[in-house]
């Protein structure tokens, strides 16, 4: 496995996309460095940037690198590898590849702004740490999607509706329902809301750090009251960690079954 | 050396393998010969793994293949269709092969002679022609030294030169005491170098043995019409 991750990892590394990514971050961090002037305001601006952001490239790079690598794929399957290994070092390839750009493009305008001597660190590192478990989620369901999907263009289209589904529509229902159940008690069902969506659980995680009650919303104080902050800090981090370990499971189960 | 039991295998509805019993001794070249659609790749990537049956068991070497990727280093596979990571160099793709094989010895300056492929060894595989793409390919397969060689369509795209190069390199695998399995629609070809055909039709072995035994069952004289008796008879 090591060895396709470093063969995924090194063709990565030499790819365009990688620098464009790095270079969007970086540009991204110094802008708002500029703008806010100040190392907390910016880590939540990049908050609310990188809950967005990070899914979607993780979701599209995924399914790119898998449907453009297919005669890697092929030319890798007919030597004495499994086919485990083949996939899972293929995503661990996109997947670091995908966290160093983030780790990398955010970290230096911050770290050349003072961030050491700054009491906003563990703010930013959280934040960093965060947007590394939504890439390695993303990537993971967007390889969950080519596996399953022959078809690119089908393939690419639930990669969209996906992200769309979690970043955006999912709020929207969960909102909803809220209003039209209102009568009842919601504190469970908006905590099990939030768990089952990771984007949601993030941007609970990260509120819950930062400590802003007026940006937690309804479901983060509820989050807030039922799990405290340390306590719910821990549970959002089980939960996310379980978000990569499934779909990282039904990738090594489906390229067992796959024909090629 | 290869013992295929009873193998199905369908894609979705489409029925593709149905019942395949195959024993391959070692030793020689044989040729799995079949009409478009017959199986033929179905048949060579289940034995390479690539594909999984729905049914039926595959034994090489006395092993089953089931769960088990190790077999392979006992295989080299050339692929019908050179489809190669288009930004690699060829240089690099090598190197590659070889590095994820384990670092056995192998003969590929020989090769990379033989097939004069020294001037493209810096150039990207996307940028080559489809032939030079098929010399790359020969040089990766041939370059192991493995008991068993499968080659689907080995002469795809070769010029006259490199096709004479490729019957030399077969015989002189086969005179090692290698099996080597070889699918192909070029007759002539097939008839020169097999010692064994297989003939696979709808989804099951309809023949196998000798040219001989064939153009006798056939009561044909030419291996060609051979064949094609066999095809109008099921077909008219």
């Amino acid at each position: 496995m090591l060895k396709i991750l470093k063969y995924s990892f090194y063709d990565l590394m030499r790819s365009r996309w990688s620098y464009v990514y790095f270079a969007f971050y970086l540009l991204l961090g110094i802008v708002l460095l500029f703008l806010n002037n100040d190392l907390s305001k910016a880590v939540i601006t990049l908050m609310n940037i990188i809950i967005v952001l990070v899914p979607l490239i993780g979701t599209i790079f995924g399914v790119m690198y898998y449907y453009n690598s297919k005669e890697f794929t092929e030319l890798l399957l007919a030597q004495p590898l499994n086919r485990s290994s083949i996939f899972l070092g293929q995503y661990l390839g996109v997947a670091f590849s995908l966290s160093m750009s983030l780790i990398l493009g955010l970290g230096l305008p911050f770290i050349f702004y003072g961030l050491f001597k700054s009491n906003a660190i563990w703010d930013f590192s959280l934040l960093i740490i965060t947007g590394t478990f939504l890439t390695f989620i993303f990537t993971a369901l967007a390889f969950n999607i080519a596996l399953s999907n022959e078809n690119k263009i089908k393939g690419f289209g639930y990669a969209i509706l996906l992200w769309l589904l979690l970043a955006i529509i999912y709020d929207g229902i969960f909102l909803m329902s809220l209003i039209l159940f209102e009568d009842y008690p919601l504190d469970k069902l908006s905590l099990i809301g939030t768990m089952l969506n990771p984007i949601d659980l993030s941007r609970t995680l990260i509120l819950l750090k930062l400590d802003i009650s007026a940006l937690l919303g309804y479901t983060g104080a509820v989050f807030k009251q039922f799990f405290g902050t340390n306590f719910g800090l821990i549970v959002s981090f089980i939960m996310l960690t379980l978000w990569v370990i499934f779909p990282v499971f039904r990738i090594v189960y489906k390229s067992k079954r796959k024909d090629f | 050396m290869i013992n295929i039991h009873n193998l199905h295998k369908k894609f979705g509805k489409n029925i593709v393998l149905s019942g395949v019993n195959l024993d391959i001794k070692e030793g020689g070249i044989f040729a799995i010969l079949g009409p478009n659609g017959s199986g033929k790749t179905t048949l060579i990537k289940s034995i390479l793994g690539m594909v999984i049956p729905n049914k039926g068991t595959i034994n090489l070497l006395g092993k089953s293949i089931k769960n088990n990727s190790d077999y392979r280093n006992k295989i080299d596979y050339l692929p019908q269709i050179a489809n190669f990571p288009s930004n690699l160099k060829v240089k690099e793709l090598i190197t590659m092969i070889k590095d994820l094989r384990g670092n056995k010895t192998t003969h590929d300056n020989d090769l990379i002679n033989q097939f004069k492929l020294e001037p493209f060894l810096d150039k990207k595989l996307g940028n080559l022609s489809g032939g030079t793409k098929q010399k790359v390919n020969l040089v990766l397969t041939f370059m192991f030294d493995s008991p068993i060689i499968i080659l689907d369509e080995p002469t795809s795209g070769l010029d006259p030169i490199s096709l004479l190069r490729l019957k030399d390199l077969i015989q002189s695998e086969k005179s090692k005491g290698k099996t080597i399995l070889i699918t192909s629609h070029i007759m002539s070809f097939v008839e020169e170098i097999s010692d064994e055909i297989v003939f696979l039709l709808e989804g099951q072995i309809y023949f196998k043995g000798t040219i001989n035994e064939l153009k006798e069952k056939t009561n044909q004289t030419d291996f060609e019409h051979a064949i094609a008796s066999i095809l109008t008879e099921n077909h008219a």
